[in-house]
């Protein structure tokens, strides 16, 4: 009894002191919490001290997420959600109709965010042309890494059309060595074929069919083509490929073991970890075709009451979308800055093609959501087509048959 | 008062966790109930639709495999690990001298959890790293068992494990039921000259009905709430070859926001252990009332 009355007490006293100063706070749901990732959040976190918040850090780890948006769920169910949380692409627009997001476009007009992102990745921070989220980074998804040597050895040069890929591939199966490293879990599985849909459909088919869901382009004979691609690139994968986790099939070619592997750049972090050299050691190139995916990470900011909430939800969206972070935390977890402005002199060589990139097709009209990871489509239609996508690579459904499949799926998961 | 506390207090000890099952195994069992007629995505929602989620659920090849997984996993389980731990007992009822030490060494899998077992099997059962890799380094090249990749047969590798896991608790169970059958029933066959196995066949696996009969239900609600061993094991792959329903629902629960289908898909599960459980309640009753 006296110890709830005496925490009664200071809890008031907290907020009292709180109400008179309005010092920032924020509690931050995020699931960084590996290695560099967890780095790159203790920046942000020294950089909102520095001026004078107070930062609550809520890390929940495990299931991609999985766990952290149970967690969110529960929160927000309870009418208590953190102040900023760790979200991206559709699901931000999702949590939007729920009613429970923020209005940060204070923030953003202040600080110009719209003359330095980029136009199709500042269109998934804004809910109804109000900003209302604040985007970390640039995760190119359609990567095509490489072994140098294996290559030099085997007479090979990066592909760059599917054809010659194949090509490439058999040569590689011929002398024994695996043409594709690669896992055989679901999420891998859309990678790939994602990246093989954008080489096939072209930019313009691959939003019709995955942004769009447009029942004619999901139906088409570009898309038998792109599921007779998915059935060779199984061909090019090892028998013992099930399960298997993307950094170690990473380290596949790392070692020489494999030659290729289709990854997003955080498979650039293995690489850079184990002392590679980009160029030298493995190459980066981006997988066959025009057009360029991307992976935004980005926190959304959750409606709080209370100044200090509001005031520490600015500050954070401030720094978030700030020059220093953008560069530091980026340069850490290996993928670019959102904005582009931010000087590269630091950045890897694959960074930069990858910067340049994301410009060209931002012009071009070719800078598109991924949707294996979750910047296309909501959770309920991404999953149905990724069911088909790995139930296909993993039997010997027909190419027509999994396209009537991808239809259907679609159709059922509205 | 005493009186009154001698005729109420029973009741009083009990409301507590009378009004707890009420609330939160048939409240929820209705919460339930009452989402998977909704359209609810990320959040619940209350807007009765009608049976739009069992539509899907039913139309969805995934859950089909669920199904079908669950009872391909169910029976095979179920009946292996029954047989192997009834002939295990009998077996270890020859009133053998290490009994004690056995019976110990064929309980140890229950002391492990299932992600232990999943996580085993799965490095076992790996081609390049477990038994085909052993076997062909020994010289047979052409040797090969790669269930745990082969979208057909991957559910197996499931039961494999599974009854690894629960035969010799199976067994412990079985053994108790040989034990507590009349000793003289069997010395009197004896003495007639009945041959052993006769004995077992007509006089001891008759008598012990209500062993079989727990030892189904607690193998039976195993296999249907079977989550973590899929989850280690083969992480519902290849593909989604190895998905059953409790997977399925926590993927549409959790990942994929989609509660309303994960809320009939629990209906439909909870339908299942119904149809199992209610029968054997109702003969249960009957015979009490008999």
């Amino acid at each position: 009894m006296k110890r709830t009355a005496f925490a009664a007490v200071s809890a008031f006293a907290l907020m009292a002191s709180n109400v008179a100063v309005a010092e920032p706070q924020a509690e931050v749901l995020h699931w960084w919490t590996s290695g560099g990732e967890a780095k790159s959040v203790a920046v942000l976190q020294e950089e909102f001290s520095s001026k004078g918040g107070t930062w609550t850090d809520m890390p929940v780890a495990g299931g991609g997420g999985d766990a952290a948006m149970t967690a969110l769920r529960a929160r927000v169910l309870s009418g208590n959600a953190p102040t900023a949380v760790q979200l991206k692409g559709p699901a931000i627009q999702e949590w939007y109709e729920e009613g429970v997001l923020a209005d940060i476009s204070a923030v953003a007009d202040a600080n110009g965010w719209a003359d330095v992102l980029p136009e199709s990745i500042a269109s998934h921070m804004k809910c109804e042309g109000t900003w209302c989220a604040a985007p970390v980074n640039v995760h190119r998804i359609d990567w095509i890494w490489a072994n140098a040597s294996v290559l030099e050895a085997n007479g090979i040069t990066m592909p760059t059309t599917w054809d010659e890929f194949n090509a490439a591939a058999d040569t590689l199966l011929a002398a024994g060595v695996i043409p594709l490293a690669h896992g055989g879990q679901a999420w891998q599985d859309a990678t790939v074929f994602e990246a093989v849909a954008l080489g096939v459909l072209g930019p313009d088919g691959f939003k019709k069919a995955f942004v769009d869901l447009d029942t004619d382009t999901l139906t088409s004979d570009g898309m038998v083509a792109v599921f007779d691609q998915m059935r060779k690139m199984r061909g090019y994968v090892d028998e013992n490929f099930s399960g298997r986790d993307w950094n170690l099939a990473t380290a596949m070619v790392m070692n020489g073991e494999a030659a290729f592997q289709i990854m997003g750049d955080w498979a650039k972090g293995e690489f850079l970890a184990a002392g590679k050299v980009p160029g030298e050691d493995f190459l980066c190139q981006s997988t066959p075709g025009d057009g360029f995916l991307y992976n935004v990470d980005s926190f959304a900011m959750f409606t709080v009451d209370g100044d200090d909430k509001k005031a520490g939800q600015d500050l954070l969206a401030e720094l978030i979308v700030g020059q220093n972070f953008q560069k530091v935390f980026n340069l850490n977890k290996g993928s670019i800055p959102a904005r582009i402005d931010v000087a590269l002199d630091d950045f890897d060589s694959c960074a930069h093609t990858s910067s340049a990139d994301m410009k060209a097709s931002s012009e071009g009209g070719s800078l598109l959501p991924s949707y294996a990871h979750g910047m296309a489509l909501r959770g309920a239609q991404a999953g149905a087509i990724t069911d088909v996508v790995t139930a296909h690579f993993n039997s010997d459904m027909s190419s027509a048959d999994a396209v009537q499949m991808l239809a259907e799926g679609v159709a059922n998961s509205m | 008062m005493t009186k009154w506390l001698e005729t109420h207090l029973p009741k009083m000890v009990l409301a507590p966790s009378f009004i707890a099952v009420l609330v939160f195994v048939y409240g929820f069992i209705a919460w339930t109930a009452w989402v998977s007629l909704t359209r609810s995505r990320l959040l619940p929602k209350y807007e009765i639709e009608g049976f739009i989620q069992y539509e899907r659920l039913f139309a969805s090849p995934r859950w089909d495999t669920a199904i079908n997984n669950l009872f391909i996993f169910g029976a095979l389980f179920i009946i292996i690990a029954m047989v192997l731990g009834l002939l295990l007992a009998i077996l270890l009822d020859q009133k053998i001298r290490t009994e004690g030490m056995i019976r110990t060494i064929y309980l140890y899998p229950m002391a492990l959890s299932m992600i232990v077992t999943g996580t085993a099997w799965k490095w076992i059962l790996n081609p390049g790293l477990g038994i085909q890799a052993t076997v062909r380094s020994w010289g047979f090249e052409n040797f090969s068992f790669d269930w745990l990749v082969n979208p057909d047969f991957a559910i197996y590798t499931i039961v494999l494990a599974a009854v690894w896991q629960s035969s010799g608790f199976v067994m412990a169970l079985f053994l108790a039921g040989l034990r507590s059958v009349d000793e003289e029933i069997i010395k009197a066959a004896q003495v007639d000259g009945i041959p052993t196995w006769r004995i077992y066949s007509a006089i001891i696996i008759p008598s012990m009905g209500p062993i079989f009969m727990s030892a189904f239900i607690v193998l039976a609600h195993l296999a249907i709430k079977s989550f973590d061993l899929v989850i280690a094991l083969t992480g519902g792959g290849p593909g989604y070859a190895t998905d059953l329903p409790a997977t399925y629902m926590y993927a549409m629960a959790f990942s994929r926001g989609d509660i309303g289908q994960a809320a009939s898909s629990a209906m439909i599960m909870m339908l299942v252990v119904f149809t199992i459980v209610v029968p054997y309640l109702y003969s249960e009753l009957r015979a009490k009332n008999d």
